[in-house]
């Protein structure tokens, strides 16, 4: 048992969880499912950032991602209850260009990781004296508009590149908000043009 | 925990020498407590319903189980859940029917895990999180993902009804809350729970109920905004037995229904934890005995453990009478109608939170030095446990205000 390094081992577990219930949203042809497997499988890349030490981006993808699927999942259900949708097939030439597009992307995505020298795991000593610092606070404040981490950058040009997040924090919000009056302002209920004549009779 | 099994010594000897086993059983202690938290809880919330909802009626409720009031009433009904038929309707999907209660109860009971008992600086929570608030508020709203899941699994056009209504209702009311807990968050300057409790400590008048009028009216739509998201009375449109027999767990019976109660107690329980610890001051009393009586970790551990364990009665008491306070409303007022209920969070909640919101922030930023409606101060150890930029280096931020950085005062502010 001392021979194991429990947070590779925490990290397997919850990867294997997120990769598994990925293939399982691939496999499965009931739409439900599928949303009920993309669910697991975003908590659990959830699990892998609590496991990283990143409390807040877990909690985002918490609320954001596993509870946007809760959305889409309704929407499945309320949009495609018919027999046709529910049940979805998928065909072999399907298979086969999909195969191409994610095994490419796969190929890209491992050769990049294990090809940079500064992305390669740390061996477990370092590891282990690697102390893991809540870094929520920075982030607040950068966002709002403060880097308290240029404080301690000793380069004086460096420091003064180093500027907060605000302006852009503003600009997304404001851009969000453009999208949330948009999208209110289509789904609005149409005023009807022509009065219903009274019946007679 | 397991950082005191690892260095806990009985003559000389280390008790227990692994890492491994020390984070096991830290572990499986943390959730062996929450779990059996969450079931007495909802044994003794289903007792007093049923004893409130009887007094309310002008009833008795249970009388016999148990000699006195009917004590075991929950426990004979137990019983009864497990001895009967499990039932599955005929076009069903087995998996996500069979699964749907457990994820129900999976997210009730999860939201405990970032809940502190007791603060300071040892504080009693099984995971402290930074940011605890915003993954106790992430989590609550999984709950509803089992109704969905029911409410489809079950093949029933009364399932179906129930679980839509529970999604259109939570999703809408998660809106309002968020708006009403990022007040207490703004004016404790973090969003960790234990920091957000202790800027309560001393007396009642700290606690951030009464920290001006604005958040005073906050606390209430906060708690009608929980009540409707964790699918109350008079919110519990999800199962309105008059209209859709019993909503989204009609076809449920015996252990597995069970289960969706025990969820729903469980973030009843929560949710009132949830605003004790937010605006009602915590764990610290409404006068502070314990550290009058000098029960506080610096006069040694078992007088620190003593005060703890008062601060833990505080949090249970207060959850308690949040609960109650669900009973007694939602045996005194009609349901409401589900256009009604949409009208009330769009067309109220979420305005008066948001005004509330902007008057808090105002008031916080005119008298960021003042409690109880502005007219008494905050105390001055206050300020020291909130949140500095930097715990590892030991730059915390004692003198500024909220969580302004050391070297941020320095500049002069923003």
């Amino acid at each position: 048992m001392e021979s194991i390094y429990w947070p590779s081992f925490f990290f397997l577990l919850f990867s294997l969880v997120a990769c598994g219930f990925a293939v399982g949203v691939l496999l499965a042809q009931n739409i439900v499912r599928m949303a009920f497997y993309l669910v697991l499988s975003l908590a659990a890349t959830a699990g892998l950032f609590f496991l990283a030490g990143a409390d807040f981006v877990g909690a985002m993808q918490l609320m954001i991602y596993v509870g946007g699927t809760l959305v889409l999942l309704i929407f499945g259900v309320m949009l495609t209850s018919q027999d046709r949708f529910i049940e979805m097939k998928t065909w072999a030439g399907d298979w086969v260009k999909a195969f191409l597009a994610g095994g490419a992307m796969l190929f890209i995505l491992i050769s990049a990781a294990t090809s940079v020298p500064a992305w390669q795991g740390l061996d477990r000593a370092e590891a282990e004296a690697v102390s893991v610092s809540k870094t929520a606070t920075p982030l607040g404040m950068g966002l709002l508009g403060a880097r308290v981490d240029r404080f301690d950058q000793p380069d004086a040009a460096r420091r003064a590149g180093m500027s907060g997040y605000l302006f852009q924090f503003e600009i997304v919000s404001v851009h969000l908000l453009v999208v949330l009056i948009g999208a209110a302002y289509l789904a609005r209920a149409k005023r009807r043009r022509t009065l219903s004549v009274a019946q007679t009779d | 925990m397991a950082h005191f099994l690892l260095e806990f010594t009985i003559f000389g000897t280390h008790v227990c020498p692994w890492p491994w086993l020390a984070y096991t059983i830290a572990g499986v202690v943390h959730v062996a407590l929450i779990l059996n938290l969450v079931a007495i809880s909802a044994l003794v919330f289903i007792w007093l319903e049923r004893k409130i909802s009887g007094r309310i009626q002008d009833r008795l409720g249970p009388t016999r189980v148990g000699g006195k009031f009917g004590w075991l009433q929950t426990l004979a009904d137990g019983l009864k859940l497990l001895t009967k038929e499990d039932l599955m309707p005929e076009g069903a999907d087995g998996m996500l029917f069979r699964i749907a209660p457990y994820v129900s109860f999976c997210a009730s009971i999860a939201a405990f895990i970032a809940i502190p008992f007791a603060g300071g600086e040892y504080p009693w929570i099984a995971q402290h999180l930074n940011t605890g608030v915003f993954f106790v508020l992430a989590v609550l709203g999984l709950e509803v993902f089992g109704v969905i899941l029911a409410g489809y699994a079950s093949a029933s056009k009364w399932s179906l009804f129930g679980a839509i209504r529970e999604a259109a209702q939570v999703v809408t009311y998660e809106v309002p809350l968020g708006m009403c807990v990022v007040v207490p968050v703004l004016i404790a300057g973090s969003m960790d729970m234990v920091v957000i409790g202790d800027r309560q400590a001393g007396m009642f008048t700290n606690w951030l109920v009464f920290h001006d009028p604005f958040t005073f009216i906050t606390f209430w739509v906060f708690f009608t905004c929980a009540m409707a998201s964790v699918n109350r009375a008079p919110f519990d449109l999800a199962e309105a037995e008059s209209e859709l027999v019993a909503g989204f767990h009609t076809e449920y019976s015996g252990l597995r229904w069970s289960f969706f109660f025990m969820a729903e107690y469980g973030s009843m329980f929560s949710v009132s934890i949830l605003a004790s610890i937010l605006f009602l001051g915590g764990w610290h009393g409404p006068i502070p005995i314990t550290s009058m009586l000098g029960l506080t970790p610096e006069n040694g551990p078992m007088l620190g453990y003593l005060g703890q364990l008062a601060g833990l009665a505080n949090v249970l008491l207060k959850g308690v009478l949040g609960v109650c306070l669900m009973i007694w409303v939602r045996w005194t007022l009609p349901r409401l109608r589900i256009d009604q209920v949409m009208t009330t969070c769009l067309k109220y909640c979420t305005p008066i939170a948001a005004a509330m919101f902007l008057g808090a922030t105002f008031w916080h930023y005119r008298l960021p030095e003042k409690n109880f409606f502005g007219l008494l101060d905050v105390p001055a150890a206050v300020y020291e446990i909130s949140e500095g930029w930097d715990n590892e280096s030991g730059k915390r931020n004692v003198e500024s205000r909220m969580a302004t950085s050391e070297p941020h005062a320095k500049l002069g502010g923003l």
